[in-house]
């Protein structure tokens, strides 16, 4: 029987044939859409195999890639964290792929079908590597490929303007980080002399950072929080976020906010519990307050938003601060010598980081499709879908409900073990910074509120009621294809909810090696029927037993009701629209006025402004139209980035001074330079 | 038990709200309706034929039947007759707020369905305030959680028990004024909204199930007595458990009901005089007042350090 290497090299194969076939299918877009998807569904199947095989053993494998590097060997690794990442990649991959074999057709003679599928199969690639990589050398190939393919899909739609704009900041943010990581990486590294390059594997990193001095440790740690936090869109570096998921095609959005985002999760995972030792209790309690304010920051712009693509890339910065809530609570456990906790706080957030990509893939695709349909993204020109497109409205319903972490869906599992681990949070210390805890949870229950608030307007104004458009009205549901995939992935917010408990053991061999412990047989109570949080006499939960109940409460309901009406009259008439005559889409809420209330309440954090210009035709007591125009300020952009982009382009033009374009002066830096090298060579 | 206990609050439901109603009447010096009302309420409602708005799709018939079943739930999960809670094992308090949560998603799914602005006013409405009402609950749900380290209200109730003077407790009572506060709006009550109202201006839940008719209106209304029943319930057995018994037994059940209907009609005394004592607000006055109750809750908890 073949082990998690040989299906992984496989399914790397097919990822490469992929790419090679959509090259080759240039000038046939109908193949290279068939056999490219085709072959990136292969690969992810062959992945999500080798990830389960290398999960379910337990121990670390490791496999060179054969490229005759000695100096920097190409090495995987699928040690249990590294098989989760790669099996969250495989399970929306499938998807994703399949729903491309649909979802590409439209564009067929249109655009570049081949080149796409091309990047596309390179980005499922790059994203397999980076979660495998075992040496900092590889891990940063991996990561710049990743980084570039996606920059190319962002950037696919390039005769627009805002696509080229979010892709350039895309790839500065990016190379930034990348610039921390590679510092810290090297710091990392060269920590105990010497020059050689074997020293950079990973495995040499475990529990390294404690050999540091504190200073040097926390830098270190800052270093790579920050680094990893650009990639993963923590506040205030997201910015890049909301534009760059957008504009890229829906099949590419769906995998950038369900798995890219996910690589700075993975590189946080990795350095904080693989390389870092307990840690200082100031990291966790950092990382638990920038995950606060991230979720809470990511909602309420994500309320203000009525652009369906930018509102679900918003939700995503959104789940990225839950799931670094898990993170720094994880930390802190650590730090209080607390493993269970710690173990539990870091399944919640594995659990949740796997849940957001399925939920978070499958709206991005039924927006998809919806955006296919109508041809707009502004949710204010949709209305009625339910009807017109019954399969993708439910699929979008699913996803709502799965994020907005309602039981019994995924969502809400892994917000519910969030929360126990912030309740179990309160005893384990007596100092000031417990309060932490419930300050967090009580935050972390607004987030959630306000997210469920988001997704009342995000499918209510989009799928109910009236057509707001002609567009619209006249919108048709999307293919087989494209409904296996959304289906699948709706599937999967069923199976990871209801089948929670059985689950769980696959976390174990992860906070073994984490923490040393096992949490499962403690966590799964009722012979995995329900869960429990924590210790013996915490709460339980049965997401299962919630799902049954509330079937069979449904159930009975609808057969009385329905033995009563039987004997009654059903008909339909029009909604009560105040006597004027007939229900038009003007007189629907908007999704404007349905956020108003939380703008008005969170004035201070929107700054919003309005306009409003009435036109008279005879008399000013009836306006003939309203021109409306209300707009929120771009907090960060305005008060963090525009101030730093003006200073940088001011050092720049000072710089310009030295830059005479004369070759004396040249030369006269390149020797001063060297001499003071040469001095500081010297002196040390 | 489960059985027993869904009986219990599909039946008894009614009766508190009637109770309510009436209690207030006479506190204004009117004759009120009768505490049966609701019952002849739901029974003509079930009895009627309905009309369904045109423009409205399959999640405005769903509607009636997630709340009421998501209700009922939550409803199971509480300790009512003893402390043990038939569905205990299925969820504890967060479960609860978050089937809470389910029923009130899919009722403002089913206002904005309609198409009319009613809908989408009432929907925007309830969902801004119940978000603004989260931090508070969840505030006073830690405090209580974490005097009985848990979150099963079973454990809440028993710790609760065991101590019968432990609500005197600053951060007991703080943390019970919070979830008064939160009760009120989350029921929908003066000051944070008018049940009795039909005025198209200040309308938040009724404007949701505006367009609901006959039976469907009948679900949502008896759902509705049973999330006030479920709130109130919730504040008497985790803060003021007297005479609830820990385990199931034919006395100890008889007693502990008994007890809880004293004590349900007490708390509805309250919530009358807060009704009648109190005009309702501008809608941007509720955060204030939510606030008030967040602030009281994080108090409560601080106020662990000192006590």
């Amino acid at each position: 029987m073949p082990g998690a290497v040989f299906w992984f090299a496989a399914g790397l194969a097919a990822y490469l044939l992929g790419a090679l076939a959509g090259l080759a299918c240039w000038r046939r877009p109908a193949d290279a859409r068939r056999i490219a998807c085709g072959l990136a569904l292969a690969g992810s199947l062959l992945l999500a195999v080798s990830a389960a095989a290398a999960l379910a053993g337990g121990k670390a494998v490791t496999w060179t890639l054969p490229v005759g590097l000695t100096l920097f060997p190409w090495t995987v690794r699928l040690d249990p964290l590294s098989a989760f990442f790669a099996l969250t990649l495989a399970l929306l991959a499938i998807a994703v792929s399949i729903y491309s074999i649909g979802y590409l057709k439209e564009m067929e003679g249109k655009r570049n079908i081949g080149i796409l599928t091309f990047f596309y199969n390179l980005l499922l690639l790059s994203l397999a590597l980076v979660f495998t990589a075992a040496n900092a050398f590889f891990f940063l190939i991996a990561w710049e490929l990743m980084s570039i393919t996606a920059f190319c899909l962002v950037t696919f739609e390039h005769e627009k303007p805002e696509a080229r704009r979010a892709a350039e900041l895309f790839l500065v943010m990016s190379h930034a980080g990348t610039g921390l990581l590679l510092a810290g990486l090297l710091i990392l590294g060269a920590s105990g002399g010497g020059a050689d390059l074997a020293r950079f594997d990973f495995a040499r990193f475990h529990l390294l950072a404690s050999t540091l001095s504190p200073f040097d440790q926390g830098f270190v740690f800052l270093l790579f929080f920050v680094g990893f936090g650009v990639k993963a869109g923590i506040v205030p570096l997201h910015i890049w976020l909301p534009d760059a998921h957008p504009v890229a095609p829906s099949n590419i959005s769906a995998l950038m906010s369900g798995i890219v985002i996910k690589s700075g999760i993975y590189g946080m995972a990795r350095v904080f519990f693989d390389f870092y030792g307990p840690p200082p209790l100031w990291m966790g309690t950092l990382v638990l307050a920038v995950g606060v304010v991230t979720a809470l920051v990511g909602v309420l712009c994500a309320l203000m938003e009525h652009d369906i693509k930018r509102l679900l890339a918003y939700h995503s910065i959104e789940n990225i601060g839950i799931i670094l809530m898990g993170f720094g609570a994880a930390l802190m456990f650590r730090a209080l010598d607390h493993a269970a906790l710690a173990a539990m706080a870091l399944v919640a957030a594995l659990f949740h980081t796997m849940n957001h990509a399925i939920f978070k893939g499958l709206l991005f695709l039924a927006a998809g499709s919806v955006v296919q349909a109508t041809k707009t993204r502004n949710m204010e020109a949709m209305g009625g879908l339910v009807r017109r497109m019954p399969a993708t409205a439910f699929f979008f319903l699913i996803g709502a409900v799965a994020i907005s972490g309602l039981p019994p869906l995924n969502g809400f599992v892994s917000e519910w073990l969030t929360y126990q681990a912030l309740l179990a949070g309160f005893g384990t210390t007596e100092s000031l910074t417990r309060v932490m805890f419930p300050l967090a949870g009580s935050l972390l229950a607004l987030t959630a509120a306000l997210a469920a608030t988001c997704f009342v307007k995000a499918f209510g104004i989009p799928f109910l009621a009236l057509p707001r458009s002609e567009a619209a009205a006249n919108a048709g549901e999307s293919n087989q294809a494209m409904q296996v995939g959304m289906g699948l992935l709706a599937a999967a917010c069923f199976v990871l909810g209801l089948g929670a408990t059985w689950i769980f053991p696959m976390f174990d061999p992860i906070t073994r090696n984490a923490f040393g412990v096992d949490i499962s047989s403690t966590m799964v109570a009722a012979s995995g029927f329900a869960l429990r949080g924590g210790s013996p006499h915490a709460g339980t939960v049965s997401t299962f037993g919630i799902a049954l109940t509330f079937a069979a409460l449904v159930a009975a309901a609808v057969f009385l009701i329905g033995r009563r009406m039987q004997h009654a009259t059903r008909a339909t008439g029009p909604s009560w629209d105040c006597g004027l005559p007939g229900l038009t889409a003007d007189n629907e809420y908007t999704a404007a006025a349905f956020s108003k209330p939380l703008r008005m309440i969170f004035a201070a954090f929107y700054r919003p402004s309005q306009e409003i210009q009435p036109q008279y035709d005879v008399s000013p007591y009836y306006p003939s139209s309203i021109h409306f125009e209300s707009e929120v300020e771009p907090i960060f952009e305005r008060h963090i980035y525009d101030p730093l982009s003006h200073w940088i382009f001011g050092l720049a033009r000072r710089m310009r001074a030295i830059q005479a374009g004369s070759i004396h002066a040249y030369l006269a830096y390149i020797f001063v330079t060297l001499v003071l090298m040469l001095l500081f060579g010297v002196r040390s | 038990m489960a059985v027993l206990q869904l009986i219990l609050l599909l039946g008894i439901a009614p009766l508190v709200s009637g109770v309510i109603k009436t209690l207030k009447a006479r506190l204004q010096i009117r004759r009120g309706p009768g505490i049966l009302q609701p019952y002849r309420d739901l029974h003509k409602l079930f009895h009627k034929g309905m009309v369904l708005p045109d423009s409205a799709s399959w999640i405005f018939t769903a509607t009636p039947f997630v709340v009421f079943a998501a209700t009922l739930i939550a409803g199971l999960m509480l300790p009512m007759m003893s402390a043990e809670a038939p569905l205990g094992l299925f969820g504890g308090m967060l479960a609860i707020v978050y089937l809470l949560g389910l029923g009130r998603f899919f009722l403002a799914l089913g206002g904005l369905d309609t198409g009319s602005s009613f809908g989408g006013l009432g929907a925007s409405r309830e969902m801004t305030i119940a978000a603004l009402a989260e931090p508070a609950m969840m505030m006073a749900i830690f405090t209580v959680g974490i005097g009985a380290n848990s979150t099963s209200l079973s454990e809440v109730a028993r710790t609760a028990i065991g101590n019968n003077l432990a609500f005197l407790a600053p951060a007991q009572m703080l943390a019970f004024v919070a979830l008064f506060l939160v009760l009120i709006a989350e029921t929908g009550r003066i000051p944070v909204d008018n049940p009795a109202t039909h005025l198209e201006l200040t309308m938040i839940h009724e404007a949701m199930i505006l367009e609901y008719s006959g039976p469907y209106l009948g679900l949502i209304e008896w759902g509705s007595s049973i999330k006030q029943l479920l709130l109130m319930t919730l504040l008497i057995n985790s803060f003021l458990p007297f005479g609830l018994h820990r385990e199931w037994s034919v006395g100890g059940t008889l007693l502990s009901l008994f007890y809880l209907l004293i004590k349900l009609l007490l708390l509805s005394c309250t919530i009358v005089l807060t009704e009648t004592a109190n005009a309702k607000m501008r809608l941007f006055r509720v955060p204030e007042m939510l606030a008030v109750a967040f602030t009281l809750g994080a108090l409560g908890l601080i106020s662990t350090f000192l006590f």
